[in-house]
């Protein structure tokens, strides 16, 4: 027999422990999670061994179903089954044709509702069920609490439509790592899979949303050089025509939201069914008893999908232009999203760019393994070997109303994130104390053509003439893409700040007191989940100071050292302890008292970063 | 925090010139973006988390500044003391504006129309234009430096750039 280990009984080395992240691919049509295995990743199917799950969430009179089960409902319950929710996250009613849904919608500030049969629900709700889902999935594959997650967006996502989404991560009881933009995951996954280097473009169809980037790949730096896109156009828009020139060839009447679906569904799988054959048979019995039995072939749907196919093009042109790039100039274009399939969007990225797309992964699965393999990264699990960097872009500019109803660009389309930019603005009346901001993202010139993000106030401006007073205004743009704005006047330090969060979008408190009522129906064990969490989180700052300290330990005096040491003994101490709130509070005073530390290593960083090497071995490193 | 008061040609450790090589200013750009990006922190502690943001944030503004010709020599000039956009200013050369004047009447004329095609080779020959007047540029901070010229040649710049997303944005109009 072995022997037992015992560890040392004062502060025994943690190892570094292999920390449980995944990638989730948030999709319109399908969602997916994926993580690092032994260095691979690898998309977790479901217990029967599927890969997707169906973005469908029904809301049944005792439960609620997501996937497979949620899909089996969509014929008979269309108004309390939802589809492509992903198509309305941070969308207003105004912003949607909704003859084309069958929902009951309910005009919300920020963003529409749903009237469900389980009560009102937000477009993040559902998404959060879909997510709850994948996390769900997940840690029954690596057996523990995920310490973090990549999610990914539409590079074409707006700043509403990327906080929606986060926030949404949040409520799924979700630790979000980073949100990655679709066609930039997918890049990392072709790039480090094909050590691709070049300049290469990312044409991303999915079940809902239009995105083409363009990234440059040299020495393990991904860098994105533009990104232009269409968020509601997709997949879906196809199956639409189709189901459009069904009802006309059969000359059918007004169709019921519950056959809508059906021959919605009818249509999806012609379309699929015509990424392999020359025509196909579509048959359907309604239910009032009409018959459509039609053939469609492939010359067909190309001729009724041209408009939409054109329509793709107009954004692979503008990313061109943004990077002032000929088509010539791609090396590769990597097809992303199922609806790449469709032969004639193959065709007219061929001829557009006169060399074949590049298909050589699962355009389903692949946007769910580059998050996976920055997931692991961002967790802290990076491999000694791997030293590869992703920049990024903020794909629309952002920008404040100026007087007359006019944007005023500070941070413009394409720059590379994160940023801070500040520009100073002057008041336009004498004696006038306050000023409106309002925050906009769009390229138009005129306000109205623009998404209008937040509106906030700066007060207590003192009364100084016309043109006087010197609001500095500061947009910060994070890694997420996602924007903060902050005022200040200059003279006086009068100050205003916001995320722009709390017009459109969720605050905090709505967030806790949806997950408290979420978690009031789930069926695991809240508090079991809360203190795993907690040791999660214990464990993330412990693993991170000890390796700071590995590295870095030298630039602390005695002193500083001590009161970080007894942090950390602070920290192991309650680990294993059954008071959550002691261990979070704990791990809070660990952060605190790192804080000075974290500063010296950052200008070590700087330091290194330049000297050390000279500028010689810097041109070819 | 970093010492960012120091100018942003030292931050990337190149001489302080309007020509220098591209490629070293890429390299200690991506050598910096390695170490102080927050995909590098995303497990650190939130103190490193938020520095790492403000830092590689200043970095990517400051590449941005001198990578772009007009930018750079507008930088250039601000480090002399000379603000080359200010308002109190005198007008740019006649012959300039009228030019200019032409160019925004084709422009506005093809928009109309509905011709990109017209609009597309206005893009390429303002972008011809501007890349003679940077070429341009280049003399005025070459010994003996005109830096009133180089003002000049900066606002001339400043304005075709203005044209050339005019021209972008009515394109892009025009294919949605």
């Amino acid at each position: 027999m072995a022997l037992l280990q015992i560890a040392e009984p004062e502060a025994p080395p943690l190892p570094r422990k292999h920390q449980l992240a995944a990638g989730i691919d948030l999709g319109t049509t399908n969602s997916l999670v994926a993580t690092v295995r032994n260095g691979i990743p690898v998309v977790l199917p479901d217990t029967e061994g599927r890969p997707l799950l169906p973005s469908i969430v029904h809301y049944g009179a005792d439960r609620v179903a997501v996937g497979y089960p949620a899909q089996d409902a969509l014929v008979a319950d269309p108004q309390n089954t939802i589809v492509s929710v992903k198509r309305l996250m941070g969308r207003g009613l105004t912003d949607l044709d909704d003859r084309r849904f069958p929902y009951r919608f309910i005009d919300a500030p920020g963003m529409v509702q749903f009237e469900t049969r389980a009560g009102r629900r937000t477009p993040v709700e559902i998404s959060a069920e879909i997510l709850k889902s994948l996390r769900l999935r997940a840690e029954a594959a690596l057996g523990g609490v995920l310490a973090g997650a990549v999610v990914t967006v539409p590079a074409y996502f707006d700043d509403a439509q990327r906080q929606a989404t986060k926030d949404s991560a949040r409520l799924a009881g979700l630790n979000v790592l980073r949100l990655l933009n679709e066609p930039t995951a997918a890049a990392i996954a072709y790039g480090l899979d094909n050590a691709a280097e070049g300049t290469y473009a990312v044409y991303d169809l999915g079940g809902g949303t239009f995105d083409l980037s363009i990234l440059k790949l040299s020495r393990g730096v991904f860098e994105v050089l533009a990104t232009a896109g269409d968020t509601a156009l997709g997949g879906d828009d196809f199956d639409h025509r189709i189901y459009c020139w069904m009802i006309e060839t059969s000359r059918i009447g007004p169709v019921s939201p519950s056959d809508t679906r059906l021959l919605m569904l009818k249509a999806r799988d012609a379309k699929e069914n015509l990424s392999s054959h020359a025509a196909t048979p579509i048959v359907a019995t309604l239910s009032t008893g009409e018959r459509i039995d039609v053939t469609l072939d492939a010359s067909t749907f190309a001729g009724i999908t041209a408009t939409l196919v054109a329509k793709t093009l107009a954004p692979v042109r503008k990313a061109l232009r943004d990077a002032r790039l000929t088509p010539g100039e791609i090396k590769g274009v990597v097809m992303v999203g199922g609806a790449t399939r469709m032969p004639q969007i193959q065709k007219a990225v061929a001829d557009f760019f006169s060399a074949p797309p590049l298909n050589n992964l699962d355009p389903d699965q692949v946007v769910a393994l580059g998050a996976a393999i920055q997931a692991n990264v961002l967790a802290g699990n990076r491999a000694h070997d791997e030293d590869w960097l992703l920049l990024d872009v903020i794909p629309l500019s952002l920008g404040l109303e100026t007087m007359g109803g006019l944007t005023e660009k500070i941070i413009p389309r394409n720059a590379t994130i994160p940023i801070a930019r500040a520009q100073e603005f002057t008041t336009f009346k004498n004696g006038q104390t306050a000023m409106a901001i309002h925050v906009v993202q769009g390229e138009r010139e005129k306000v109205a053509d623009c998404r209008s993000l937040a509106r906030f106030e700066l007060r207590g401006i003192p009364p100084m003439t016309a043109g006087a007073a010197r609001i500095r205004v500061t947009f910060q743009v994070d890694a997420d893409g996602l924007l903060s704005v902050s005022a200040r006047e200059q003279t006086t330090g009068v100050e205003a700040a916001i995320t722009v969060k709390p017009s459109y979008g969720l605050a905090d408190a709505e967030i806790a007191r949806m997950l408290e009522e979420s978690q009031a129906h789930a069926a695991e064990d809240v508090e079991a989940r809360a203190r795993a969490e907690a040791q999660v989180e214990a464990e993330r700052v412990l693993a991170a100071t000890a390796s700071a300290l590995d590295a870095d330990g030298d630039l602390l005096a005695a002193s500083e050292r001590v009161s970080i040491d007894a942090a950390i003994a602070e920290v192991r101490r309650l680990l294993d302890a059954s008071d959550r709130h002691a261990l979070t509070a704990a791990s809070a005073a660990l952060n605190r008292a790192t804080e000075p530390f974290a500063e010296k290593r950052m200008n070590r960083s700087i330091a290194r970063a330049l000297t050390g090497r000279s500028v010689d071995t810097l041109a070819d490193d | 925090m970093i010492d960012f008061s120091q100018d942003y040609f030292a931050l990337f450790g190149l001489p302080r010139r309007f020509r220098f090589d591209g490629a070293q200013l890429d390299a200690a750009f991506r050598a910096l973006q390695r170490d102080i990006h927050p995909d590098r922190y995303a497990s650190a502690g939130d103190a490193e988390r938020r520095l790492a943001l403000q830092s590689s944030a200043r970095v990517n503004e400051a590449y941005r500044a001198l990578k772009d010709p007009v930018s750079r020599a507008q930088y250039l000039l601000s480090l002399h003391g000379i603000d080359a956009l200010g308002e109190t200013d005198t007008a740019l050369a006649e012959e300039f504006l009228l030019q200019q004047l032409a160019r925004r009447e084709a422009i506005a004329e093809a928009h109309e129309e509905g011709d990109t095609p017209k609009l597309e080779a206005l893009l390429e020959e303002a972008r011809a234009a501007m890349t003679v007047q940077e070429a341009s540029l280049a003399e005025r901070f070459d010994t003996p430096q005109d830096l009133g010229k180089a003002r000049e040649v900066v606002r001339e710049l400043r304005f075709l750039t203005k044209v050339a997303a005019d021209i972008e944005a009515a394109i892009a109009e025009l294919e949605e």
